[in-house]
C-alpha cells in the first residue's frame, strides 16, 4: 500500500512518501516518516511493513557510520551503499527475507546524484527515476513523460507534486500526507510534509 | 506465475568461425511493468569466457558476484586462466549444491577456449548441462528463440555475420514476448578481442 516515489535531477535526488501506517482496516500512523537518512548525503524512501522498515533501515544506517568510523570519517559512495544494501538483503532472502522495497538516492562529490531502485528480492538497479507499490501504475507514466536530463530542482519537485497530486486524485486508498526530502550537495533536508513526524 | 518469469529475460549464444557471440535482452521488469532498459544479464568472467543469466534478477547479481569470485580464486591458486569447459562445470556445481533452494537462473557459457575454439553450453536451475556447437537459449521466450536460431543459423560464420545473426534472431523473438526486450546487446568474442554493440528495438 506504501507509495514511494523518487526522480534525479541536475544537482540532486528528490525523494518522496506517504506517510501513512495502516493495518488491515485499522490507520496506526499518518504521520510516519519512511524516508530514512542514512548517511549526511544518501536517504533511502522504504515500502514495506514498519517492523522490517525500521530494523533494516536503522541496520543499514549504523553500519555506515561503523565504516566511517573504521575508516578515518570515509563515507562510502551511494553505489557502495546500495550494493551493501543489497548484499545484506540478498543474504537475508533465503533465511529471514526483509520485505522491503528501496529507493536509495544519494549525492556524491564527482558522481553528482544518483538514485538505486531495489525490490525485496535484492535486484538492483540505478535509475533515473523510479517509484514502488500501487503508485507506480499511476506515477512512472507521468515520470516517464515529464523527465529530462536537466531538470532543476524546482522542476523535480514539480513533477513529484503531479504525482501526488495523481495519486490523490485516481488512488482508491487515502495517502493524504506526504513527505518530501530533497538530497543535494549540502545534504538532506525536508523539503515539506503533510504531518508532522515529531507529533506523538 | 513462475519466479523464473518474474523479471524476464531472452538469450543466445551462437558459434561462428573461430569466434563466439551471446546476446540478451536489456529489461528489468517486476510482471507487468518495466522498470529498467538497461539491466545487465550477460557477464564477461574472463576476456574469452562470457556467461548469460536469465531468470530472477536478484540472483542475477548474487550468481554473477559468487562467480567472478569463484574463477578469480581459481586463477589466483592455480596461475593459469580457466577455459570455460571447467567455468561451465564450475556453474553446474555452484547450482546443484543449491539442489533443494535453487538460483532461479538458467544460465548459457560461451567462451573460446585454449586453442580459440568456440564452446557453448547451457543449462537448468538446477545444473543440468549441455554442450552444443550451434547455438543455446534461454529465458522467457524459448520457443521463439529456438524457432529464430534453427531458421537463421548455418555453420562458420564470420564475425560480422554473426553479429547480423545474433542480433535479428533475438529482436525477432523478443518482439513476440512480453517479458523481454526493451534494447538488446551483443558480444561477438574473436581470438583478438571482444566487439560489443547495442540493439536499439522496440521499445514496448
Amino acid at each position: 500500500m506504501d507509495t514511494v516515489l523518487a526522480i534525479t535531477y541536475k544537482g540532486g535526488v528528490v525523494l518522496a512518501a506517504d506517510q501513512s501506517n495502516a493495518r488491515s482496516i485499522i490507520s496506526y500512523q499518518s504521520n510516519l516518516d519512511k524516508i530514512k537518512e542514512l548517511t549526511s548525503h544518501s536517504a533511502m524512501g522504504v515500502a514495506g511493513p514498519n517492523c522490517d522498515l525500521v530494523r533494516f533501515t536503522e541496520y543499514i544506517a549504523k553500519n555506515l557510520a561503523l565504516y566511517q568510523l573504521n575508516h578515518d570519517g570515509t563515507q562510502l559512495s551511494t553505489k557502495a551503499q546500495a550494493n551493501f544494501c543489497r548484499s545484506e538483503l540478498a543474504d537475508a532472502l533465503r533465511k529471514g527475507p526483509y520485505q522491503v522495497n528501496l529507493l536509495l538516492g544519494g549525492f556524491d562529490e564527482k558522481a553528482g546524484p544518483s538514485l538505486y531502485f531495489m525490490d525485496y528480492l535484492a535486484a538492483l538497479e540505478k535509475v533515473n527515476f523510479g517509484s514502488h507499490g500501487y503508485a507506480s501504475s499511476f506515477c512512472l507514466s507521468i515520470m516517464d513523460k515529464e523527465y529530462r536530463e536537466d531538470l532543476s530542482e524546482e522542476d523535480a519537485l514539480k513533477i513529484i507534486d503531479y504525482c501526488i497530486h495523481e495519486i490523490h486524485t485516481r488512488f482508491l486508498i487515502s495517502q493524504p500526507n506526504f513527505m518530501v526530502k530533497v538530497i543535494d550537495k549540502d545534504g538532506v533536508r525536508v523539503s515539506k510534509f503533510g504531518g508532522d513526524p515529531a507529533d506523538t | 506465475m513462475s519466479i523464473l518469469e518474474y523479471n524476464g529475460a531472452a538469450m543466445i549464444a551462437m558459434a561462428g568461425k573461430n569466434c563466439v557471440g551471446i546476446a540478451a535482452d536489456r529489461r528489468l521488469g517486476m510482471q507487468a511493468q518495466t522498470v529498467s532498459c538497461n539491466f545487465q544479464k550477460v557477464f564477461s568472467v574472463s576476456d574469452k569466457i562470457y556467461v548469460g543469466l536469465a531468470g530472477l534478477a536478484s540472483d542475477v547479481q548474487t550468481l554473477h558476484q559468487l562467480l567472478e569470485y569463484r574463477l578469480n580464486l581459481y586463477e589466483l591458486n592455480e596461475e593459469r586462466k580457466m577455459s570455460p569447459q571447467v567455468f561451465s562445470t564450475l556453474l553446474s556445481n555452484v547450482l546443484y549444491s543449491k539442489r533443494f533452494g535453487p538460483y532461479f537462473i538458467e544460465p548459457i557459457v560461451a567462451g573460446l577456449d585454449k586453442d580459440n575454439k568456440p564452446f557453448l553450453s547451457g543449462s537448468d536451475l538446477i545444473g543440468a548441462t549441455v554442450s552444443t556447437d550451434d547455438f543455446v537459449v534461454s529465458g522467457t521466450c524459448t520457443g521463439n528463440l529456438f524457432g529464430m536460431c534453427e531458421t537463421l543459423y548455418k555453420p562458420d560464420l564470420e564475425p560480422d555475420q554473426l553479429f547480423e545473426t545474433l542480433a535479428q534472431a533475438l529482436l525477432s523473438s523478443v518482439d513476440r514476448d512480453a517479458l523481454s526486450g526493451w534494447g538488446g546487446v551483443v558480444h561477438i568474442i574473436t581470438p583478438t578481442g571482444v566487439m560489443t554493440k547495442e540493439l536499439k528495438g522496440r521499445q514496448d
